[in-house]
Formats: C-alpha cells, sequence, structure tokens
C-alpha cells in the first residue's frame, strides 16, 4: 500500500495508549485519515479522532506488545490506493498488500510489520501510446494502452493533475514507474497513479442506468434485473446462499471487469473462489475468468480495521476501470461484516452508540459507499458503469436491524434471501414476493428490444400467477388442495411449474449455472404455452386432474441441463399439445 | 523482574495498575499474592498511567498488596510430541499426574491469520459413518462444522461418535483428537474421557479440561491453547487433527462476564460487539496450508439457549463456520438417535467433497431430492394437523410417508453404528423409491436409470 503526497512528511511523535486495534499518540500534528506508522515494527494505522493534543489511530495490524513510548511517525498522506497495469487477476487483502506476495515475505500466516506494494514495480509491460506530440489532453485522457490481460489496460492522465501539451511519449516496455509521457507543464506520467481510496474519483455526468447487467440467474435477469450502474443488496440469514449467489455473479455477470471484496468473511471460501476462478471460462470471450477480475481478501480473522478499509480499496479500483470506460461490478459480501468494523472502532473510541451500539453515522458511510456506484461518462468522454451488489448479513435473519434497513433505504434492487427456500433446496434461495427491482421501468426498453416485445408481458404474467398462488396457498392450509375451483387448482400447477423450472437453477450444474436471455424467453414461454393449453382444456370440460398429470410436460425440468435444448423443447411442446388435444377430443 | 504494588483498583476478573514502566499489550502478568501464590494473566489497556489486567481465574485474595509482574511477552504455550495422551487444565497444566510438559517450542496462542492465499481447498471427503451427515451435509477435512444443540439433547455422543468413526476413504491413517472442554460438568467430562479410554482414541487426544467450577475467565484462553497445539499437531507434525470445542456457549458467557467488567457498551443482548471477530480468531484456525500434510477439522458444540437458532452465540457462529449441524428436540422427543434435523442443517464444504471423484457421481442429487422431498412432507404435517389425512391428495399422502420413512430409516441409526457412504445413498435410493419416477425432478434421467433401485432390478433381469 502506497499513499499519496500531501503534506510534509516525518513528524515523530509518542504513543500513550494501546488498548486493541485503537491506539493514542501525542505530539504528532496529524490530519484526518493521514497514514501513521505505529511503533519500532512501523505498523500501518490511520488517523480517525483528534482530540486535544492526543490523536487516535486505527492500527490495521495486530498491536500485541506495543508499548506506550514508542515512536509514532505520521506520513502526512492520506491511504491511498496504486491503480496501474498489474492490478487484473491480483488477490489484494483490505489495504491493498498482495497475498501472494505476503506468502513469500512472511509464510503461510499473516504476521504484521511487513508493507508491500500494491503493484509490481519491476515488472516491464508493453506501453502503446494513444495520443502524439502536440496534442491537447486534461484529466483523465486516454494517453496509452497496455494489454494486461486479455483486457486492453486504457492508461489515463490521472484526474488529479493539470492537463497540457504532450511534448514527449514514448513506446515501448516499461515498468509501472517509469516515465513514458511528459507534458508541455513539466508534468511527467508513469502508467502508475495513486489515488486516496476514501474519495470518489471524478467523472463529467453521472446518468442514469438504461441497459441491465446480465447475470445468468433466471430469477435475477427475468424477475429483479439490476442495471449496469446500479446498485443490489443481497440480505439473508446464514446458509440462505449469500455467498454463492455473489460467486455466481462473480462468474457470469456480463460486466468487463469484476471486483470481489471478501469483507470479514471466511477464509476457505476464498481458496475456493482462488481455485475456482483461474479454471472458468467466461462465457463470452472463453478466457479464464480470473483475467478479468480483482480480489480482495480480509477474512473475519484478519486484523479489523484493514476490514473496514477493504470495501473502499474495491471500490476505488472499480472506480478506475470505470474511467476506462468499462463496465464493472462490484461484489461486496459482506456489508455487515465492514458494518461491525466501524461498531468496533466506533466502540474502542467510546462513541455514543445509535441503534444496536453501532455508530450514528453507519448509514452517511453506507450511502456514500452506494453513492460511488453508477453509469457515468467519464473524464475522457466515454461511457462506463460501477454496478454495487452488496450482501447483508441480519443478525438471525432480521431484516429490521439497522445494516440492512439503511441499505434498502438507498439500493435500487432487493433480492431477498429465504431460510425457509434453502431448507427445501430451493436455490437460488431468492424470496420472490419480497423481491423488487426498481429498473424494471427503465429496462423495459431494452427487454422489448433484444429479447421480445413479449418479454415484458411474459414477466408480468408470471408474477401474477406467483402472487396468486401465495393467496391461494392460504387457503389449501385451511380446507385442503381438492376444495379450491378447478381453474385454481392449475393455477396451482402452474406457479409450481414457474417455481421449479424458472426460478429453481443448479448453480452447480455445467449448463444450467448460467442461462442466456433466449434461452429463459423460451422456458418461460414453454411454461406460459402450456397455462394456455391448460386453462383452454379446462373450459372445455377436461378435468384439471387429467390435464396436470399428461407425461410430455414432466420433460420440462430437464431443458434446464441441456446445452442444445431446442429440438427438445420443441418436442416436448409438440407433444403437450398433442396430449391435451386428445383429452379434449374425448371430454 | 520489576514488581508492582501499585493496584488501584480490583473489579471482576480486572485489576487497574497505576505508574507502571511502559507495558505492551496483550503481555502476560503473574500476579503474587501475600502467601506467595501466582495468579495469571493479561494486559487488556495499557497506557502512561493505567495498565488494565484482565485476570484468567478467580481474582479471591488479590489485594492492593499483592504484586504485579509483566513478564514482557504474550501468552505462549509450550508445544511437543509428547502431548498425545496427555491431559491438561484449561489453562494449560497437567493435570494427569505426569510430569510438566518437555516444550520443543513455545507458541504464542492468539495465532496469526492463514494467508488466504497460503490455504488449499478442502476436498477431501471424511466419512463420519452418520447417514445424516455423510449424505446429506457431508464434512470435508479442513471444515468447521459446528453442532448447534440444546440442554439435555445428545450432542456429546454425537460428538463421540464422529470423533470416533471418521475417516477418509482408502486411508488408514487415523484423526489425532484435540479436546477442549470449557465449563461443562465433570460428569461429562468423565463421559468423554471414558469414551475416550474405552476406544483408546486418548493415546491420539491432547485434553484439555475447564470445568464448571473452574475459573470462568480461564475459558477464553482453554480454546486458544488446543488449537495452538492442533496447528503445531497439523503443520509441523504433519498430523490430521479434529479439534471438538465443548461448549462454545460458556465461552461466549465468559467474554460477555468481561466485557461487562470493562464496562463497555455492549451489544445485542449484552455480548460484546467484537464477538464476531472474536470468534472468527477461533473458528477460523482450521484448513489446510498448500504444501504441509496435516489439516485442521473443528467441530465445536453450542447449546443454543431456549434453541433458539437465532440467538447471537449460534448466529454469530453460522455466519462464521462453514455450515452447521442442528441436533432437535423433536426428534430426539421421537426417540431418534442421532437427532439430526437435516432441514436447518447445512454443509457449506459438501459439494467440494462429493461426486465422482470423492464419493459417487449420484450424491448431490440424490442428497437434493432427500431434501426436497422430506421438506414437502414436514410441511404437509402441518396441513394434516388441520385438515385430517383424508383431505390429502394421493400425492400428497405419499410424500407425508416419506418424511416418517426418512426419519425412521435415514436419520435413525444406531450408536455404534458406522454406515458406508453407499450404504448411505443406497439408503437413499431405496426411501426415493417409495415415490412415483416423475416425482423426482432433482434427477436427471440418467442418474435415475442407474441407480434407481427399480430400474437396477430391471437392468440386472435383463442382464
Amino acid at each position: 500500500m502506497e499513499v499519496k503526497e500531501k503534506k510534509e512528511k516525518g513528524q515523530e511523535g509518542v504513543l500513550r495508549r494501546i488498548a486493541g486495534p485503537v491506539v493514542t499518540a501525542v505530539n504528532i500534528d496529524a490530519h484526518m485519515y493521514d497514514v501513521v506508522k505505529v511503533g519500532h515494527e512501523e505498523l500501518m494505522g490511520e488517523v480517525i479522532k483528534i482530540q486535544g493534543d492526543e490523536t487516535i489511530i486505527q492500527v490495521y495490524e495486530d498491536t500485541s506488545g506495543i508499548r506506550p513510548g514508542e515512536p509514532v511517525t505520521n506520513t502526512g498522506l492520506s491511504l491511498a490506493v496504486e491503480l496501474g497495469p498489474g492490478l487484473l487477476t491480483s488477490i489484494y487483502d483490505g489495504i491493498q498488500r498482495p497475498l501472494s506476495v505476503l506468502v513469500d515475505k512472511m509464510g503461510d500466516f499473516i504476521q504484521r510489520g511487513v508493507s508491500a506494494p500494491g503493484l509490481d514495480h519491476q515488472k516491464k509491460w508493453e506501453f502503446r501510446p494513444l495520443v502524439k506530440e502536440g496534442d491537447k489532453v486534461s484529466p483523465g485522457t486516454i494517453i496509452g494502452e497496455v494489454q494486461e490481460t486479455n483486457i486492453v489496460h486504457r492508461i489515463l492522465v490521472p484526474p488529479n493533475v493539470q492537463g497540457g501539451t504532450v511534448k514527449s511519449i514514448k513506446t515501448g516496455s516499461f515498468t509501472v514507474e517509469e516515465i513514458v509521457c511528459t507534458l508541455d507543464t513539466g508534468t511527467q506520467l508513469a502508467m502508475m497513479q495513486k489515488w486516496p481510496v476514501r474519495v470518489p474519483r471524478p467523472v463529467t455526468e453521472k446518468m442514469n442506468p438504461t441497459i441491465p447487467l446480465i447475470t445468468g440467474q433466471r430469477i435475477l435477469d427475468g424477475l429483479f434485473p439490476i442495471a449496469k450502474g446500479g446498485t443490489a443488496a443481497i440480505p439473508g440469514p446464514f446458509g440462505s446462499g449469500k455467498t454463492v449467489t455473489q460467486q455466481q455473479l462473480a462468474k457470469w455477470s456480463d460486466a468487463e471487469i469484476v471486483v470481489y471484496i471478501g469483507c470479514g468473511e471466511r477464509g476457505n471460501e476464498m481458496t475456493e473462489v482462488l481455485t475456482e476462478f483461474p479454471e472458468l471460462e467466461d462465457p463470452k470471450t472463453g478466457k479464464p475468468l480470473m483475467e478479468r477480475t480483482v480480489l480482495i481478501a480480509n477474512t473475519s480473522n484478519m486484523p479489523v480495521a484493514a476490514r473496514e478499509a477493504s470495501v473502499y480499496t474495491g471500490i476505488t479500483i472499480a472506480e478506475y476501470f470505470r474511467d476506462m470506460g468499462y463496465d464493472v461490478s462490484l461484489m461486496a459480501d459482506s456489508t455487515s461484516r465492514w458494518a461491525e468494523a466501524m461498531r468496533e472502532i466506533s466502540s474502542r473510541l467510546e462513541e455514543m452508540p445509535g441503534e444496536e451500539g453501532y455508530p450514528a453515522y453507519l448509514a452517511a458511510r453506507l450511502s456514500e459507499f452506494y453513492e460511488r456506484a453508477g453509469l457515468v461518462r467519464t473524464l475522457s468522454g466515454n461511457n462506463g458503469s460501477v454496478s454495487v451488489i452488496g450482501a447483508v448479513s441480519p443478525p438471525g435473519g432480521d431484516f429490521s436491524e439497522p445494516v440492512t434497513q439503511n441499505t434498502l433505504r438507498i439500493v435500487k434492487v432487493f433480492w431477498a434471501l429465504d431460510a425457509k427456500l434453502s431448507q427445501r433446496r430451493h436455490f437460488p434461495a431468492i424470496n420472490w414476493l419480497n423481491s423488487y427491482s426498481l429498473y424494471l421501468d427503465t429496462l423495459h426498453d431494452w427487454y422489448d428490444k433484444e429479447v421480445s416485445p413479449e418479454w415484458n408481458v411474459l414477466r408480468s404474467w408470471a408474477m401474477e400467477v406467483l402472487q396468486k398462488e401465495a393467496e391461494l396457498q392460504e387457503i389449501v392450509q385451511l380446507v385442503g388442495s381438492d376444495a379450491l375451483p378447478e381453474a385454481e387448482q392449475l393455477t396451482i400447477e402452474i406457479a409450481r411449474m414457474i417455481r421449479e423450472i424458472f426460478l429453481q437453477q443448479n448453480a452447480y450444474d455445467a449448463v444450467d449455472t448460467f442461462c442466456d436471455m433466449a434461452k429463459q424467453y423460451d422456458m418461460m414461454k414453454a411454461i406460459k404455452g402450456f397455462a394456455d393449453l391448460a386453462y383452454g382444456a379446462q373450459t372445455a370440460g377436461v378435468s384439471p386432474a387429467q390435464i396436470i398429470s399428461i407425461k410430455s410436460k414432466n420433460d420440462l425440468p430437464q431443458i434446464k441441463f441441456i446445452k442444445d435444448y431446442r429440438p427438445e423443447l420443441e418436442r416436448i411442446q409438440k407433444s403437450m399439445d398433442s396430449e391435451i388435444n386428445i383429452l379434449r377430443s374425448s371430454a | 523482574m520489576k514488581e508492582y504494588r501499585t493496584i488501584s483498583k480490583i473489579a471482576g476478573p480486572l485489576v487497574f495498575v497505576e505508574k507502571t514502566e511502559p507495558v505492551g499489550y496483550g503481555e502476560l502478568v503473574n500476579i503474587v499474592l501475600f502467601d506467595g501464590t501466582i495468579k495469571r494473566g493479561q494486559v487488556l489497556d495499557t497506557s502512561d498511567d493505567l495498565v488494565v489486567v484482565q485476570v484468567f481465574e478467580t481474582t479471591a485474595g488479590i489485594g492492593k498488596d499483592s504484586g504485579i509482574r509483566f513478564l514482557g511477552e504474550t501468552i505462549k504455550m509450550p508445544v511437543g510430541k509428547e502431548m498425545l495422551g496427555r491431559i491438561l487444565s484449561g489453562g494449560g497444566k497437567p493435570i494427569d499426574g505426569g510430569p510438566e510438559i518437555m516444550p520443543e517450542k513455545r507458541l504464542d496462542i492468539t495465532g496469526a491469520a492463514i494467508n488466504p492465499y497460503a490455504r488449499a481447498s478442502p476436498e477431501e471427503f471424511i466419512q463420519t459413518g452418520i447417514s445424516t451427515i455423510d449424505g446429506t451435509n457431508t464434512l470435508v477435512r479442513g471444515q468447521k462444522l459446528p453442532i448447534f444443540s440444546g440442554a439435555g439433547l445428545p450432542h456429546n455422543n454425537i460428538a463421540l461418535q464422529i470423533a470416533r468413526q471418521s475417516k477418509v476413504l482408502g486411508s488408514q491413517e487415523a484423526f489425532a483428537v484435540v479436546f477442549a472442554a470449557m465449563g461443562i460438568t465433570k460428569e461429562e467430562a468423565n463421559h468423554f474421557m471414558h469414551d475416550f479410554e474405552r476406544t483408546g482414541a486418548l493415546e491420539r487426544a491432547v485434553v484439555f479440561l475447564n470445568l464448571a467450577d473452574d475459573p470462568a475467565v480461564e475459558r477464553i484462553i482453554t480454546p486458544r491453547l488446543a488449537l495452538t497445539t492442533a496447528e503445531y499437531l497439523a503443520f509441523e507434525l504433519d498430523m490430521h487433527v479434529l479439534v471438538i470445542l465443548t461448549d462454545m456457549t460458556n465461552y461466549c458467557e465468559a467474554l460477555r462476564q468481561i466485557g461487562a467488567a470493562r464496562e463497555e457498551v455492549p451489544g445485542r443482548r449484552g455480548y460484546p460487539g467484537y464477538m464476531y471477530t472474536d470468534l472468527a480468531g477461533i473458528y477460523e484456525r482450521a484448513g489446510i496450508i498448500k504444501g504441509k500434510k496435516g489439516s485442521i477439522t473443528q467441530f465445536p458444540i453450542l447449546t443454543m439457549p431456549g434453541d433458539d437458532i437465532t440467538h447471537p452465540i449460534p448466529d454469530l457462529t453460522g455466519y462464521i463456520t462453514e455450515g452447521q449441524i442442528v441436533v432437535s428436540r423433536e426428534l430426539h422427543r421421537k426417540g431418534i438417535y442421532p437427532p439430526i434435523n437435516v432441514l436447518p442443517s447445512l454443509s457449506r464444504l459438501m459439494n467440494l467433497g462429493i461426486g465422482k471423484e470423492h464419493t459417487r457421481e449420484d450424491h448431490k442429487k440424490v442428497s437434493d431430492q432427500l431434501y426436497a422431498a422430506y421438506a414437502e412432507g414436514n410441511d404437509l404435517r402441518g396441513l394434516v394437523a388441520i385438515v385430517g389425512k383424508d383431505a390429502l391428495s394421493e400425492r400428497d399422502r405419499m410424500f407425508l410417508e416419506f418424511a416418517d420413512l426418512f426419519e425412521n430409516r435415514f436419520v435413525r441409526q444406531g450408536y455404534n453404528e458406522d454406515r458406508s457412504i453407499f450404504e448411505t445413498l443406497d439408503g437413499g435410493w431405496n426411501l426415493l423409491a417409495t415415490l412415483p419416477v416423475e416425482q423426482l425432478v432433482r434427477i436427471d434421467r440418467d442418474l435415475i436409470n442407474k441407480y434407481h433401485p427399480k430400474f437396477r432390478q430391471e437392468a440386472k433381469e435383463q442382464g
């Protein structure tokens, strides 16, 4: 982790008190969020409170053994990340130290007092200029590019430098620190830039999103879509499938860049991501998914202050790729752990607590974070987006707790996970009655044009059936299903088909794990087709029991697991047709 | 070594000492009583003018005249090869009458976090011989899978059966067991010890005993001592280690006690706000490291106060561990052993450890189908209570019967019954065969044709 130049360096103070991750120092002239080095081992910390001559610091590493009287040095810089070629395929801790470098430097366990730059400063990258001498450049202008993986990494004029005219620009192989471009103003540009994580990167304009982020997950794309540049929350009790859903999104969403933040979660799960992603192929490019991914892993037992920072590190990296004109999706698993880190630090500061011990600024921090998402026109005039999908882990699965409630006030899409569904192995366990997407109207046209004009109608029909089923189930609970009118017995069956065929999706099946919009449309249409046949037959006098028991309908679920499903689907539709016709003619 | 006599306040397990030389955070402290007895403690908060010490034993006998020695290092655990077969106190001292441990190493008990990059993915199937675990909530080496139980339920027997029967297919190697008891009764401890002795497991076990009448604050370090030992056995001596921690509820109570004594702002139900981080520091010490032969698999046991799974202790645990095995009072009342309710139970790492290479190709789908069918049958029980069996459709009646069969044939098994995974899966198929084939929507046709008893029978007849 490197820091951004701001003030004079090297003021030395003295530690006065140590209580876990929060320490107090005196005699340093610090500003809020300055990065400081604590103790003889130079542990990294950040100023979070100034009170009289005391400076309160949160330390990103374990403070055991540190004593009062040890030195504290203020770097005068704020917490910043290194941005440049080498970010992709990396796996970082919460303060952008590459975990692979840490293994080399200190072995299998995370020890303290080791610093490691976010980017490899030795590696040379092939730089191709895209501007020439005499061209005018301004903050955000793309001056060149590097083939980083299968992704082209665009090199930008940092947003915080003055523009000017290009005096000289080089072609060839350089490290990220070497100067590749000089402006007439004397500004020298390298491929790497640094940006303070707590400050959003500037854009020309924020726009309203109009294109869905296609995830290949039927219940998301089909019923509750998120837009590119949108925000979504997935709250759910443990075991309801938050992490699997997040990982499915990281794998299959059609963003160009994916930033995945494992914030205070399980070590073994991060390992799973690490072993799985390099082997998985991007359905669009056929290249390993890892090539478009940046991972941030600050597991639950890693220092709590670094967990607090991990979310900012992640979103800053996401914004950087957005500024190149890419669609980026960011998954944060879990924002509750982030909020808990805030709570822990806040209680060590003995701040007056808000609801359930969380600091009073919880809502403000959450909304600041989600507001960094969006579809934007970048400084260079391209369009780019950051979509943010945050998992929330409400204690006891109770959605009325502060983190869930404050999140719901901000995000536009709500995917409500339901423990009851996961217990019966209905996956993804997203409750179709409680979930919502506020992007339906803005995305309407896209579905009309890109999928089918029928799609929006089909979607509303499916939602209606599911809603109706919920009402009917209440009656069934009281009087049994045989007591329902015939048409409604059919509705129950059709709702079951929508649930079992369309909504249930097997993340572990090679085919079913990703389902494109065309197939989603065909599947829904087939179910609607059966519904039309069924209601038609029922009005013609066929009993619901007979309609429900037609054989060919039972083959429909198998469609999910077949790659070239169209011939089989046509066969099934034809036999459903003829079976119903036979019933009708004998009725 | 300098000894201070500047105690200014004693409150619960905390001792406040004034005017010391600089003392390190987390440093180990000896408190010397007037009669020469030494009590141990640890620095919780240190500053120029005041040091707060948390005492691991009762503070009885400590007064303003007691001496305080700061040892200049954090708490270390002496570890060595000879630890196997030994019984130690919750503070790490031998209580089996044997000699002191000859340390080969002294390790910091807090333990550092394993770098996620250095972890190897856990994927080796552990056969526990219990169908509800192997078949539907499969355990793998390096996993942490807690047992969520309630007061008066047979969680100890389940833990013992797992410890006794666990093996990796195709491997003769037995697991080493590290057993840490926190605040359990002498009777319960004896139950464990007898079983360890009966089966010869004690020879490859290290036992830490903090009993109900031992100091509560000592419970804070007991699991850390146990896990430090486990890490030594696994990552330095290449052993596969099963760690049983019981009862984590008592551990959390001790944590709350200290939080209250420090007058901290409490979180939910009075537990400290950092309990998630604290528990993670224990549970995350499980796993496998790339390039090392050994592994740590954890079985924490906790009793849910009032059988409430949303209580902060099971809740925070469930968010850290890789699943949970839930013991049900209802099944226990029906006389079913092991009374594991598969519906709220879960193993997150199951999919890594099953399938063609590990168990059998049909494992995942059979498990899903069993779950779905049992869940449906179980729901119908509620309906039957209202409308009676006669109002059910024929299909519903089949699922209702399935739920009973599932509990009596699949869940129920003997305390010493060690079922192989193939027996478990075939048992599952036999149950599924009571349902019409077209109801088995979770399983693809190929697998049905290959494993369904009906088609197998046909294939046999034709062959």
